[in-house]
């Protein structure tokens, strides 16, 4: 085991912080510029010369050390909590060029911590052309430090980075600013009462909303209230902390920094000029949505088609080859019915991403949430709330994360409770299937089709639902929140597409391996309870079924089914060319094979129905008949609350159980009967489908992130039961009014 | 009093000596401190928030915290 030392990479946000963390770990991890997008704790190793071996930590971008955002106060226990395994050998600061008198009040306060301490500073690519100069020997000198002048994206600088970690330890842990000089009475009686304590450590201990391990509050507050009377008075020393910080680092950069303005001014003015114009700036936004929604739904349809048709053939291509038996079902209907399930989606959900990353790295995303405020505050919320929000469009689990930028508890409670009513790309494929299905292919407006049209209703509407209900909670919460917001506007930039591409990557990836595994496993569990059942109905079903259409003839369901075949079959043999006496010479034999067809498929709706699932979903069907659906239906919402593109999963096993050919899913449930022979489902059926999915809760992780976020189970079962309920009904009136 | 919101855009002002610790400590540390430059860069289209340029810092904060910060408006930073 060779030596290893913990180093915190500690910096503003948009410094490309996590650009240095990816390229001295290589482990994948999203860059964004939107203010604080390195919510989670990310940790990584690093190989140093010497042999040696650096423990990297990645924490959360925040602008100085007062506790007003969540990610402030992380980092800020961690800094100062000397016992925690995290705590660090060593701090790299990483700033960036074109900011470093700002970037440098962070780097001074970690330096007064006692903790040893490296500057990087990155982005020196943009030095000629903003007409910056820098004396590192002379700034090295007057801060106390080893810089390190670096560039993440062209990965200059990193080997002088590790040289330097390598030291360890050896670097200097000098303080910056002579706290005494903030209050010299009080600091020097916190000196006599902490002997051996840093009073910097005590004073952030004293001064900031947040619990610090290992200290003496008692003592400390009693200290306190002798120096400092009021919360004016405590204020008043935290503005003298900051101008004292400033004019130091003023004194510092004066001979040894320089910037052109003129240069430096750049093209963000008038970019921003365009992008927040107040016509164009919607008009470029609502474009920009638009595009997205039409990516998804128009684009991403030829791989789909393609991954639909090539499972399809898989799953047959196994039943004819693999002896027949248990573990042949298992494979082909259970398994790869439910692999392809999963990967269906994927083009989905890269799409959807890409855009999502695209307008983070640019910076785009900050000029949303200035254009979005004014809008999102009658809502109780504000534009911080936005990206969340539209991130909630793709996934609500990363999104209720990304809340954590948010420095109001009760406006960061409001969007956690109300971003699952944003249209997750997990009920994209149940929507997806059911507008296939009861929305008219033909037709559109202004160029958009109605399905497309559709498709941007449940999205407005789940939008439209999550912000009047946020108004509701606004009203409802009783939590006091003080609102400061402020949000930075960085500068543009070109996103780098190795990082666009990490992040499709990274959240294909969880789908894929996340949510794969419940939907894979979850299909497998209902292929047995499907294919087995324990009642006489369900062992006799051949002679129960046999006899029945001996008596009553086919049902409606299979006679229409049987009417359609032979039709295609018909139109089959004269596209092929052949005349109508062959077609007529074949018919006794197409009726026989549809007959056993027939056959076949009313013996396996009856073994479903007595199945172990059949017997679930007619448990549940009193309840849900009311909103227009059957057992089926039952049983597909029962397994949806584990996730919701179950529901497609679950209907794709229900249908193939039992049945011969791998038609694709969507005509499955075209064809399907309700028992007066109707279509099951009608545009009545599909909306109120659509209306429940649209509302209800029913993902186990988002539940378990929730409970995470506000660590207590308290708002998930609240959010669970509301949106449950507000579903049923949404469901139940579009039935009733609709069929 | 002149403040943030007596700025049009383009404008710079110099930020003066008052009761700074009515704002948020956060402000200041982001340079909101007597004798900096303050320009305003843009008024969203809802005429809320306001984007200013802060000491190089650029970022956006809500009237009812810009009315707070007085400033020094420099006439000649009109001129053409």
């Amino acid at each position: 085991m060779s030596e290893s030392i913990n180093v915190a990479l500690i910096g503003n946000p948009n410094t490309g912080k996590s650009s240095i963390f990816n390229q001295l770990t290589g482990l994948n991890q999203k860059v964004g510029n939107y203010p604080g997008i390195t919510v989670e704790k990310k940790e990584g190793y690093c190989k140093l010369p010497g042999g040696k071996r650096a423990k990297l930590l990645d924490l959360p971008g925040i602008y100085s050390l007062s506790t007003t955002s969540m990610d402030e106060r992380l980092v800020t226990e961690l800094l100062l909590d000397k016992k925690n395994k995290n705590h660090p050998d060593l701090a790299v600061v990483i700033t960036e060029v074109e900011n470093l008198k700002r970037n440098l009040y962070l780097f001074t306060q970690i330096k007064d911590l006692g903790i040893p301490t490296i500057l990087l500073i990155n982005m020196a690519d943009r030095m000629s052309r903003k007409g910056i100069s820098l004396d590192i020997g002379a700034l090295e000198k007057k801060l106390g430090t080893k810089i390190v002048l670096a560039s993440s994206r062209k990965g200059q600088g990193l080997e002088r980075l590790k040289e330097l970690m390598a030291e360890g330890t050896a670097h200097c842990a000098a303080p910056f600013l002579d706290i005494h000089r903030i209050s010299p009475d009080y600091f020097g009686a916190l000196k006599k009462e902490f002997p051996g304590e840093d009073p910097y450590r005590l004073w952030l201990a004293a001064s900031q909303d947040a619990t610090f391990q290992g200290v003496d509050y008692q003592k400390l507050e009693a200290l306190e209230s002798r120096f400092i009377k009021s919360g004016e008075e405590l204020k008043k020393l935290q503005h003298r902390e900051t101008v004292l910080r400033y004019q130091g680092i003023n004194d510092t950069l004066k001979g040894t920094y320089s910037i052109d303005l003129e240069k430096a001014h750049g093209a963000r003015a008038s970019i921003d000029k365009i992008l927040t114009h107040k016509v164009f700036g919607y008009l470029i936004f609502f474009a920009i949505l638009l595009l997205i929604f039409q990516a998804i739904f128009e684009w991403s349809s030829y791989p789909m088609d393609f991954i639909d048709g090539q499972f399809a053939q898989a799953s047959a291509w196994i039943k004819d080859n693999f002896p027949a038996g248990v573990f042949t079902d298992l494979l082909a209907e259970g398994i790869v019915a439910g692999i392809g399930g999963i990967v269906i989606f994927i083009p989905q959900i890269a799409f959807l991403f890409l855009f999502i990353s695209l307008l983070e790295e640019s910076g785009y995303m900050s000029r949303v949430v200035f254009l979005m405020d004014r809008l999102m505050r009658p809502f109780g919320l504000s534009g911080k709330s936005v990206v969340p929000l539209i991130s909630g469009n793709a996934c609500a689990i990363p999104a209720i994360m990304a809340t954590r930028t948010i420095e109001n508890w009760k406006e960061r409670l409001i969007t956690i409770l109300v971003t699952p009513f944003t249209t997750c790309s997990a009920r994209l494929p149940v929507y997806l299937i059911l507008i296939a299905l009861v929305i008219p292919e033909e037709g559109s407006i202004l160029g958009f089709s109605y399905q497309a049209l559709t498709l941007l209703g449940l999205y407005l509407l789940g939008t439209g639902a999550a912000l009047i209900s946020a108004k509701i909670l606004d009203k409802l919460l009783k939590l006091k929140g003080r609102t400061v917001f402020m949000l930075e506007m960085p500068a543009y930039r070109m996103p780098l597409l190795k990082n666009v591409g990490y992040t499709v990557w990274d959240k294909t990836k969880s789908f894929v391996l996340g949510a794969g595994k419940i939907i894979l496993a979850i299909s497998i569990v209902l292929w047995f309870l499907g294919s087995h059942g324990s009642s006489d109905d369900f062992d006799r079903a051949e002679e129960i079924v046999t006899q029945r259409i001996g008596e009553q003839g086919f049902g409606a369901n299979s006679k229409i089914l049987m009417e359609q075949r032979l039709e295609a079959l018909k139109e089959d043999a004269q596209t092929q060319g052949l005349s109508q006496g062959q077609i007529m010479d074949s018919l006794p034999h197409w009726n026989a094979a549809l007959t056993d067809n027939a056959m076949a498929q009313e013996i396996a709706g009856h073994k479903l129905e007595y199945s172990y699932i059949g017997q679930a979903g007619r448990a549940i069907e009193p309840l849900v008949r009311p909103l227009g659906y059957d057992w089926k239906i039952g049983i597909a919402l029962i397994t949806s609350f584990a996730a919701r593109e179950v529901f497609v999963g679950t209907l794709a096993t229900i249908y193939s159980v039992g049945s011969e050919d791998e038609e694709p899913i969507k005509q499955r449930m075209a064809n399907d009967r309700n028992q007066a022979g109707e279509p099951l489902f009608t545009l009545a059926t599909g909306v109120s489908l659509m209306l429940f999915y649209a509302f209800a809760m029913q993902c186990m992780s988002t539940l378990a992130i929730v409970q995470r976020e506000t660590n207590s189970w308290k708002w998930p079962l609240l959010q669970f039961v509301f949106m449950t309920i507000l579903a049923y009904i949404a469901a139940f009136a579009a039935y009733q009014i609709l069929s | 009093m002149a403040t943030v919101l007596d700025l049009v855009q383009g404008q710079k002002g110099t930020i003066r000596e008052f009761s700074q610790h009515v704002l948020p400590i956060k402000l200041l540390e982001l340079g909101c401190l007597p004798g900096n430059i303050l320009e305003l860069v843009q008024i969203a289209p809802l005429k809320d928030p306001i984007y200013i340029n802060l000491n190089g810092n650029h970022i956006a904060i809500r009237r009812s915290l810009a009315c707070l910060i007085e400033l020094d408006i420099a006439v000649e930073t009109q001129a053409p």
